[in-house]
Parts: C-alpha cells; structure tokens; sequence
C-alpha cells in the first residue's frame, strides 16, 4: 500500500516536469499583479534609488511603462537591483520578468544565452575617461594604461578588441560594482575608466573633483542598450517591445504626458487616436486593456519626456539626444506604424 | 508472503532500496526537467563553450596568457590564482597562528596580552571587512606610480603594487640548482643519520647548523665556480606604469593578508587549547629531566599537542581556501571572480561553469582533508 503511494507520487512528479514558463509571462504577471522588473545597482541617469528610496532613471522609467501598459498602475514594479554578473541568470531563473538595466544588445546574447532585447532604448558607445592630469588627448595614448573594468560587461571585450587591433597594451582591472571602479580611477589604482560613455558621465558627476576627469574623443564600440524577454515567449515579447514603441511613437507625435487627455478628446489625427485606443482596440490582442498606450503616456510620458528628465538638459548628466533624437530629427529613435 | 512482510530484516532492506530509488528518480528528474527546459528556452548547454577564444584580458595569470586563448585556460589561470593565495595564506596563517598561539600561554604579560588582544581583534571582524580594510583603506594610501616609494633603485611601492626585480637564469643556473639539490639531500640523509646515533649513543649531533652550512656552502661554491645563476631585469617607469620586474599586486597582498590575520587568530586557539590539553605531569616530568623550555615546548609538548590540534587545523585550513572567493569582491581574478564571474556572464552557461567552480573547491578540500588526514595518523599517539 506504502510503496503504492510513493511510486504514485513519483509518477506525478514525472509529468508535472513541463517548464514553469513557456509562453506564460504575461499570464502570470498579470495574475501576480506586480511587474518584477531587474534594474541596474546604482547608475545616475538609468536606476538609482533618489534620497526617498524611489529608483528614478530611463531603466526604471521604461520598468514603470510596462506596468503601466499591464495595469493601468506604473506604481506597481518590483525593482530588483542586479550587478552586470548577477542580471542574465536572475531572467533565465525567472526571478524576473523583464530586464532593464543598461545591456547591450549583441548576437551571442541574442541568439545563445535563451534571452531576446525588445529593442533599444538608449543608443550608447563605449568609451574613456581619464584624469586631466595624465595630461592624454586621445585614446591612441593608452598604450601601457592600468584600466578599470566592470565584470562581465561587453565592454571587457571591446577593450581586448581595441587595444589589440592598435597594437597596444593595457592591464585590465576588473571590479564587480561601477562604485569600486570609480574609486578605483579616482586614488590612482587605474590610469582611465572604460565604459559607456553615457555611464562614464554618471560615474565623473559620483567623483569628488568630477572637473579633474574629461571623457577622451573616442567611441570604440557600439552599445545599443535595451530591455530584454525569455526568448520563446513572444506574447510577452510583443508587449515589451510595444511598450518601447508606443513611448517611441508618442513622442513623434506630440503626445506629452501634460497634453495627452486633450489630445484624447480633440485630436483628429488617426494615428494618435489609433495609438491611445480611441478608434482600434490593439490592447485586446495583447490581452491589455484599450488605454495601455494612453496609460503609459499619461503616467510616464513619452520617449522624449523620459530621455530630457533623466539624462537630458532636465538632469545633472546634461546628455544631448544625438543618436537617441527621434528619427526625423536626425537620431535613430523610430517606432513601426500604429495600424 | 505474510512471514517476508512481517520479517524485519527484509523490512528494512526493502524501505533502503525504496530510498535509494525515489532519491535516483527525483535526481534524474531535476537533471531531466533543467535540460528540458534549456532547450526550451534556446539556452545554449554542454561545455563545447571551453574551447572558444575568452577575449578579453586579465589581471594577473601565472601562466601565459592571450586574449585569443580559450575559456578553458582561463579557467586553469583563475584556479592557479585560487590555489596562490590559499597557499600563501596557509602558509602565514599557520606561522602566524602558532606564535600567537603559544604567545598566549607565556610567562611575559605583555606577550600574552598582546596575543589575546590579537586573537580577539581578528577573529571578531567579518573576513570581507578585513579585506576591504587592507584593500580600501591601507593599499590605496600607497602614492602614485611617479611618486613611488623606492628602495635600492631595484623595489618600487606604489598604489599599483610592489615592483621587484626579476630573476632571468643565466650561466650559472643549472649548477648552482643542482648543488642546492645535492645539498638538500645530504642534509636531509644527516639529519636522519644524527638522529639514529642519538638513539644508539645517547650522543647528540649538531643537526642545525650543519644542514644550515650544507644549504648555504654548496650552492655559493657553485655560484662562485660556475658564476652567477640569475641576472636581475630591473623594474623601470615607462609611460603609465613600471614595466618589467615582477609585480606583488594590491588586490593579492590585501587579500592574503587579511585571510592569513584572520585565520591565524583561529588557528592561535586551537593551538592554545591543544597545549594546555597536555598533562601538567608531563611538563612536570620534562622539568625534573632537566630540559630547557625550549626543548620541554619541542620535544614534550608540541608533539602531544599536535594530535588535538590537527583535527582542527584541517578546518581552518578549509575554510581559508574557500574564503578566498571573497577575492572577487576587490577584483582579485579567483576561480569565482574569473571563471563563475566574467566567464559565466559572456557565456550565460551558468550550470556549467557553477558546477564545475563548485567541483573544483569539492576537489581542493578534500585534497586538504587528505593530506592533514595522513599526517593525522602519522602523528597519532602510538599505544605500546
């Protein structure tokens, strides 16, 4: 009777072996009611928690869109600060949903590591910042540097690339948080701090004399930075990537999170009243509600919005758009048609 | 039928092999189900990834080292660093630990206090803040490379690490090796010598001083015969850094020191509570033989002692190799901060590279538990 029992238990435990998540994301969020969103641990201008504890930057923001797109609530995020080590293993666990911390979109991420990027929402470049006092103009001069490096970043390949395809030689110190590098550079254990450059800003304002340190010329890289999904889900994929777009599109065509409810009641335009759900229910097929879009303009803003407020002229980073501008302003940022 | 149910014997094998089964079958599950679920996901598995070029540099290898080299030689370079500085560290936490030990039970009082104040310092503070201590607060007070402490002209100190100078093998190489050798054995074959006579004679031999001629006299005849066996390439300032030379960098010395200071604070107890295990009788008897302390403490306590202190020891031991993980936390490139840090990350092969770093500390420890095992038994009390 006994061993009757345990070979049944077995048996059950044997066919519940099916993956938690396959293609179930989006059920179970919306369940859960909560978006656990991975953020980075600490990076002016992309996630750091402000002097009330709130995470305030474009990565949070972007965390606070989706749920906005999810619940008609951007308040209902679960940040999650990860290291560059820890980010990749805590979404193929699924201790998170969607990760949106700095990551560059590559092909081995993309295509070998189980994970897909939604889309790009801060194009970025790697690289350098020095000490005004080594008295370097240009990245050419590195030849022999110390240099600082975050642990598991593309950036650590980038800089083997650079260094070697010039001919130069650099010792790497690698360092695990972007808080211990920039001490690093700043007592002098390394020559010059790589990374992307708009991280390099935000790590020279963390300095003490932050006037003493100037970001050479160079970008050695390219680092399209975005959210990423599970691969294999596309039902969140798309409502993800949708939420990328829509900011995107919004900003394209003037909607503001200040003028969205006269925009709602007045505009014409069909595109804007496509976008906000007052004349196509796209919402429905990605199982949200008809006002996702209207929701993620009125709570968080546009694309723009975003972009100004935490990196831009309304931020101490003082960023300019460059290839962030919206498409036909001479940048890279375009979403496909709402239709 | 009813007599088998009822036998207690077969009772009980029956409920072992049934334990045995359901923990083979839930293990075969889990392995089941995580490679179900990789394939699911489009996560890539398998270790084929060893043989990729890594591509990305260093800090410090022990071994040859390119960015074209695959992942597997990186693991090799974070495990030789691994077993660097938990070498180092036993080694100093053991001579450390054994001075403070017996400095606890001197006669001096400031001896013994400053020996328990070191103890309790020590062992009190959390590993990680030691090594944060060493690594944040002390090393990086060192000045500037073009402002370095020099000595000689040869040893430079700067916040980038201590600069010496390096041996390159010259004519005198090979001879002066194997006259060191040659002195190493006979030394060793007289001391083994000098001991049977004693036994036999009662006569004793001065041991010490004649390996320390052997040790010194031959290898410095071959030097001066043969002539010289290094010749020294100097650390010299070039652009950012000092270049040639070997290089002691920050992140090993804190790391090592703050492993070996905390470990050593251990070790003093254990040494400690093994002396005063000794029979007051004995050191009692040692004294009406007329032995001098220092040979009470070498050839009467110690000894006895070692049996309660071993056991232990090994664990001290252990436990400084696997707190030398905490290395990644300062960008020392250990297993854990190499192979289970960057290269997990370039891959995402999580499983892989966490059960193969998890292997290779299993592995390490129990060489450890091995070796202080058989010195175990070799020091054990021989019952007559």
């Amino acid at each position: 009777m006994k061993k009757k029992t345990i070979v049944a238990a077995l048996a059950a435990a044997c066919a519940l072996s099916t993956p938690a998540w396959a293609g179930q994301t989006l059920d179970t969020v919306l369940k859960r009611g909560v978006l656990h969103c991975g953020v980075s641990d600490g990076l002016p201008g992309f996630s750091y928690t402000d002097a009330s504890g709130n995470y305030v930057g474009i990565d949070a923001d972007f965390c606070r869109a989706v749920a906005a797109a999810l619940f008609g609530d951007a308040k209902k995020v679960k940040f999650t600060p990860l290291t560059a080590k820890e980010r990749f293993t805590a979404l193929q666990s699924g201790e998170i949903d969607v990760l949106s911390r700095n990551s560059t979109w590559t092909i081995s991420r993309d295509v070998g590591m189980g994970m897909s990027f939604a889309g790009v929402t801060y194009y970025d470049g790697q690289g350098f910042l020095v000490n005004k006092k080594l008295g370097v103009k240009s990245a050419r001069e590195l030849d022999g540097a110390t240099v600082c490096i975050l642990a598991g970043t593309s950036t650590e390949m980038n800089l083997s690339d650079y260094f070697r395809s010039n001919g130069m030689k650099y010792t790497p110190v690698t360092y695990e948080k972007s808080d211990e590098s920039a001490k690093a550079l700043e007592s002098g254990r390394c020559d010059v701090l790589t990374s992307d450059q708009s991280q390099l800003y935000a790590q020279r304002m963390k300095l003490a004399h932050p006037d003493d340190y100037v970001v050479l010329p160079e970008v050695i890289s390219k680092e399209p930075l975005g959210p990423v999904v599970r691969q294999g889900d596309p039902e969140w994929f798309n409502v993800v990537r949708w939420t990328l777009f829509a900011l995107v599109a919004a900003e394209d065509y003037g909607i503001t999170s200040a003028n969205v409810d006269q925009m709602a009641k007045t505009s014409t335009n069909p595109e804007v009243r496509r976008l906000l759900g007052l004349d196509a229910d796209f919402g429905k097929d990605m199982k949200l509600k008809k006002d996702w879009a209207y929701q993620i303009v009125k709570q968080v803003g546009n694309y723009g919005e975003m972009f100004e407020r935490n990196v831009g002229k309304g931020s101490p980073l003082k960023i300019e758009r460059g290839l962030n501008a919206q498409w036909n302003k001479g940048g890279l940022q375009y979403s496909p048609p709402f239709r | 039928m009813r007599r088998w149910l009822y036998d207690p014997k077969i009772r009980a094998l029956a409920a072992q092999i049934l334990t045995i089964l359901a923990i083979g079958l839930f293990a075969g599950w889990i392995v089941h189900n995580t490679v179900h679920n990789l394939t699911v996901r489009g996560i890539a598995s398998g270790f084929g990834f060893l043989h990729n070029p890594a591509g990305f540099g260093i800090l410090q290898t022990l071994i040859d080292y390119r960015e074209t080299d695959t992942f597997a030689r990186v693991f090799v370079i974070g495990l030789l660093n691994t077993l660097l500085v938990a070498a180092l560290g036993i080694v100093f936490a053991t001579v450390l630990g054994f001075l403070v030990g017996i400095g606890r039970l001197a006669e001096n009082a400031l001896i013994r206090g400053l020996s328990a104040l070191y103890v309790e310092t020590f062992r009190n503070v959390p590993p990680l803040l030691q090594i944060f201590f060493w690594y944040f607060a002390v090393l990086r007070a060192m000045p500037s490379p073009r402002q370095s402490h020099e000595f000689l002209g040869a040893f430079f100190l700067n916040i980038r690490g201590l600069y010496v100078p390096r041996p390159i093998p010259a004519e005198g190489f090979v001879p002066t090796l194997l006259a060191l050798g040659i002195a190493l054995v006979s030394a060793f074959a007289l001391s083994r010598w000098a001991r049977r006579r004693q036994e036999r004679t009662g006569e004793p031999f001065p041991t010490g001083r004649a390996t320390l001629l052997l040790l010194i006299g031959l290898p410095l005849a071959a030097r001066l015969i043969f002539g010289a066996p290094f010749t020294w390439e100097l650390p010299q300032l070039q652009g950012f850094n000092f270049r040639g030379g070997w290089v002691l960098l920050p992140e090993l010395v804190a790391l090592t020191l703050a492993l070996s200071l905390y470990t050593a604070a251990f070790i003093a107890e254990t040494v400690r509570s093994g002396i005063q295990s000794v029979p007051r009788g004995q050191i009692e008897a040692a004294i009406a033989l007329g032995l001098t302390p220092r040979q009470r403490l070498r050839l009467i306590v110690l000894p006895q002692a070692m049996r309660v202190i071993i056991p232990p020891l090994t664990s001290q031991y252990l436990n400084l190799t696997k707190n030398s993980s905490l290395g990644a936390a300062i960008g020392y490139p250990d297993l854990v901060g190499l192979f289970a840090g960057t290269v997990l990350n370039q891959t995402g092969q999580a499983i892989e590279t966490i059960a193969m770093t998890m292997a290779v500390y299993l592995l390490i420890s129990l060489s450890i538990s091995l070796v202080m095992n058989w010195y175990n038994r070799r020091m054990a009390l021989v019952e007559r």
